[in-house]
């Protein structure tokens, strides 16, 4: 069987964007008004220039998705996933290109869709479920089974707004969970709740792709999950599809894209950063083929900051996570004072020392600044990282299946108690 | 897989000029209209203490005020008949065309959340708020009817002209909310704008006042106001009175249809780029 559920043909989509900073998506009549003259005037002088800045959020993509198939999409923030989903949920419009879509698609894009805290259990399951394109009936035949995954018997009839936030996800997991279309279309529900949460959802799902053959498309930044669910994955980059095929070759494109091997970024500042992020250096022992890291060695992580006025505080904290997307720790330079510091304007240069604990592995950084009390001045994401060559290592050495991301070796004691 | 069911195809494509109303698929979602309206309802007088009954005090206040200033202050004429009853019969109509109004008005962008998460036909998003503002209007009819009993009033055999009248002013508040909804949108300025627009329509329709008040002259150019007939029409199915103007009603039933129809294609034509701008 050749069925093809999905057909994407040179999908693009584009969104303009006004050169005014912070300016709000819509608009008001006076200013359309204001505008008028201003545009036709331009207009008239010239039909060629543009406007307004042109963004491709989705250039030309073209793929198929065959029945009873599981895609994964992977790619990092801002590359047109969430974009090509809401396109092939028709929540949103492509500029250019076809999609045909064989079946009823059922898009799961947030968990809870359409959840009302006032409203009660019961009544936000059939809000939901209506919403996500249940008939009545339908919802009321798999109620039982819905509260049953959602585990809030008890609670049935109380305001959402008194559940935990376990519950809350939970339920609204569950009632898409529960959607009997044919394609499913799903967007990083795995990234919220607890690890308990995400256990049950990833078992939910591939309960669903494997037992009743339905086609889904499954976007997250948890690696493990697309290995686990997906047999074939999108690699999607600025908008461009840039490998598509089975998901173990695709993520190995990925995770060489991802700066696993760069270790050191240098950036121009737009002049109107106030607080920017110019340098992340990483330093440590390279292997003699020049590979990675050796393994045993601590590492510097040294990060160039620039801010053009004197700032009452900065953080400054890094997160490195394994290539899968778990994070392995996180670090920033106020945990040794466990206060604030104010900075000076001008250049300045934080370094962090990291002892030898990280097992042989890819592992990329996010680097943040940031007035914990207000704003996120400057985020670096997965643009640097490093990889730890495994010779010496207790992972490489015993080859005992150990696995994990933080290697130490721990005095043990042992006594024979009489 | 069970192949022989025939599976529905969506092509997915850019948008170009207007849009089919589509109102299979309208029916076909009708579960998330009740839905919608359902929960505009149950929401609405939660965490207050005197709940439903705020439903009846509204519109009573409103019609005692009325009376009082208008009725037993200004001394407006009312035909002969009880100035609160008068006036309630005309904020009968007029309730239900704004209550519409100012729901579904601001409907679309109230629910931005669910536009850029979910598909469904953004048409029933209007059409909900309106279906929770009928709910107040059968409560305003229960009084109306009370109040009536109350003065001794009976309907005579114009009441047949009651669901008529009540069906087209419906049509023309969804018409118009249509519109405004679509527009707000974009033009967040509607949002702001629409308050004084319903108190503007409002003193401009015979609402406290009886058409008889407008100079035979004018009444011509009064009657362009769609809700002039309707209002006239509410009052003389519940009170009877003076002979029904039909041309006015024509015109109003005309108004009302070529703003739900326009209201409707327009709609269709501009919510594939809701979620572009919410």
């Amino acid at each position: 069987m050749s069925n093809i559920a999905i057909r994407v043909d040179h999908l693009g989509k584009r969104y303009r964007l006004r050169h005014e900073a912070s300016r709000p998506p819509y608009r008001t009549l006076r200013e359309d008004l204001l505008d008028l003259p201003q545009r036709a005037w331009r207009a008239w002088r010239s039909a060629h220039r543009a406007t307004t800045e042109e963004f491709w959020a989705l250039r030309d993509v073209s793929f198929e998705v065959k029945t009873g198939e599981v895609l994964g999409i992977i790619g990092r923030n801002g590359a047109g996933k969430s974009t090509l989903l809401k396109i092939l949920s028709r929540i949103v419009d492509p500029t250019t290109g076809v999609a045909d879509i064989f079946g009823r698609v059922g898009s799961l894009l947030e968990v809870g869709t359409g959840f009302h805290p006032e409203l009660t259990g019961r009544e936000n399951i059939f809000l939901s479920g209506a919403l996500l394109g249940m008939r009545r009936a339908e919802v009321r035949r798999r109620f039982d089974e819905i509260v049953a995954f959602a585990e809030v018997e008890k609670f049935i009839d109380t305001p959402c707004k008194h559940y935990s936030s376990g519950m809350f996800l939970r339920l609204g997991f569950a009632v898409a969970a529960h959607l009997d279309a044919e394609i499913l279309v799903v967007d990083e529900v795995l990234a919220v709740g607890d690890a308990q949460f995400q256990k049950k959802c990833l078992s939910k799902m591939e309960a669903v792709t494997n037992l009743q053959g339905r086609t889904v498309l499954f976007v997250s930044h948890n690696l493990a999950a697309i290995k686990q669910l997906c047999s074939r994955a999108l690699y999607l980059q600025e908008g461009k599809l840039v490998a598509q095929g089975p998901t173990e070759e695709v993520m190995q494109r990925y995770s060489a894209g991802l700066g696993g091997s760069q270790t050191e970024l240098v950036r121009q500042l737009a002049p109107e950063t106030a607080c920017g992020i110019e340098s992340v250096r990483i330093n440590g022992v390279w292997t003699a083929d020049q590979s990675g890291f050796a393994y045993g060695h601590p590492m510097q992580i040294e990060i160039g900051v620039h801010a053009v006025r004197p700032l009452r505080t900065l953080q400054v904290a890094v997160r490195v996570s394994s290539v899968e997307g778990v994070p392995v720790f996180t670090t920033s330079n106020f945990d040794h004072l466990r206060q604030s510091t104010g900075l000076g304007a001008g250049r300045h240069r934080f370094r962090v020392s990291v002892p030898p604990l990280l097992a042989a592995g890819r592992y990329t950084l996010v680097v943040a600044l940031c007035d914990p009390q207000r704003e996120t001045f400057d985020v670096v994401q997965d643009r640097v990282g490093f990889s730890i060559d495994g010779v010496g290592s207790l992972l490489m050495d015993l080859n005992d299946g150990r696995r994990g991301c933080v290697e130490w070796s721990l005095p043990w004691e042992h006594q024979t108690l009489p | 897989m069970p192949d022989a069911i025939a599976q529905p195809h969506i092509r997915i494509r850019p948008a170009q000029g207007w849009a089919r109303l589509q109102l299979g698929e309208l029916w076909e979602f009708r579960d998330v209209l009740v839905m919608l309206a359902l929960r505009d309802i149950k929401l609405r007088y939660k965490q207050t203490a005197l709940g439903i009954v705020w439903v009846l005090l509204q519109p009573l206040l409103a019609g005692v005020i009325f009376a009082i200033v208008f009725g037993h202050f200004a001394r407006l004429p009312s035909g002969g008949r009880p100035y609160l009853l008068f006036v309630f019969a005309g904020l009968l109509g007029w309730n239900l065309f704004a209550g519409v109004l100012q729901r579904a008005g601001n409907s679309l962008v109230n629910e931005s959340r669910l536009i850029t998460k979910v598909y469904f036909p953004r048409l029933l998003i209007p059409c909900a708020s309106a279906a929770a503002a009928l709910v107040d209007f059968a409560v305003s009819l229960g009084l109306m009817l009370v109040l009536m009993t109350w003065f001794g009033v009976w309907p005579g055999a114009e009441i047949w002209l009651l669901p008529v009248v009540m069906l087209l002013t419906l049509a023309l508040a969804v018409g118009v909310s249509l519109w405004v909804s679509a527009l707000n949108v974009r033009y967040r300025d509607f949002m702001y704008a629409l308050p004084f627009f319903i108190q503007a329509w409002m003193y401009a329709s015979p609402v406290v006042y009886g058409l008889e008040l407008i100079p035979a002259r004018w009444r011509g150019w009064f009657g362009l106001n769609p809700m002039a007939g309707l209002l006239e029409g509410f009052r003389q199915a519940l009170l009877g009175g003076s002979a029904l103007s039909w041309p006015l009603l024509g015109l109003a039933a005309a108004f009302a249809g070529v703003m739900l129809v326009s209201g409707a294609f327009f709609f269709r034509r501009v919510e594939r780029e809701f979620a572009d701008n919410l």
